[in-house]
């Protein structure tokens, strides 16, 4: 008897440890990172959870559109200052939002107002916000960071 | 063209969004860690604000 309640409580401690690997995300947690990089919430979109990637990508892209809209500079990858390099490198989190502004010419050259400077630095940190929300989709992926 | 403060609230509002999604896993502490992230941001720069006026004046 004392054997068969001990068999039963090692089986449900069984379940209890595999339920979690059980409820796992199956997208790769590379596949996510990249695709948010790429599009603003668009891992948290592929781990189904549509209304994080739908505030993600308001945010971003609302930040993105307020910073083209003051006039912001796009940072360009080598003009040999390191600010410059620092701000590309930030305003590379963009991901296509970033390909785009260079390809339609969006924003300024440079920065001659203090409304622009606003507007650079709402550019960039829309970049590094988007960073962080596709390290968020990776870890959530991976199962690093518990979600519900 | 939006002036300094709407922008401010502006720029406040979507970092608290982003941080308040990443930075937490249960919906519950999201929006509240998002609302004290807000009220730090825009706290911090109202109070940042007055202290350069009284260091001008």
């Amino acid at each position: 008897m004392k054997l068969v309640s001990s068999l039963v409580m090692a089986t449900s401690v069984t379940a209890k440890a595999q339920a979690p690997a059980a409820a796992k995300p199956t997208t790769s947690p590379l596949l996510c990172l990249i695709a948010g990089w790429l599009v603003p919430g668009a891992g948290h979109f592929l781990l189904k959870k549509p209304i994080r990637g739908a505030l993600l990508l308001l945010s971003v892209v609302g930040m993105f559109a307020i910073g083209i809209g003051l006039q912001g500079k796009i940072h360009q990858p080598n003009t040999g200052d390191l600010l410059d390099m620092l701000g590309f490198a930030a305003q590379l989190g963009n991901g296509i939002l970033y390909v785009l502004a260079r390809s339609f010419d969006w924003g300024h050259a440079s920065v001659q107002t203090a409304v622009e400077d606003y507007g650079t630095k709402f550019i960039v940190v829309a970049g590094l916000l988007n960073i962080i929300s596709a390290i968020d989709a990776h870890s959530l992926a991976s199962g690093r960071k518990a979600s519900e | 063209m939006i002036t300094h403060f709407p922008a401010v609230l502006l720029f406040a509002f979507f970092i608290s969004i982003v941080f308040g999604i990443t930075q937490r896993a249960q919906p519950r502490m999201m929006i509240r860690f998002g609302a004290f992230t807000f009220l730090c941001l825009v706290g911090g720069t109202i109070a940042a604000s007055w202290l350069m006026y009284f260091i001008k004046h």
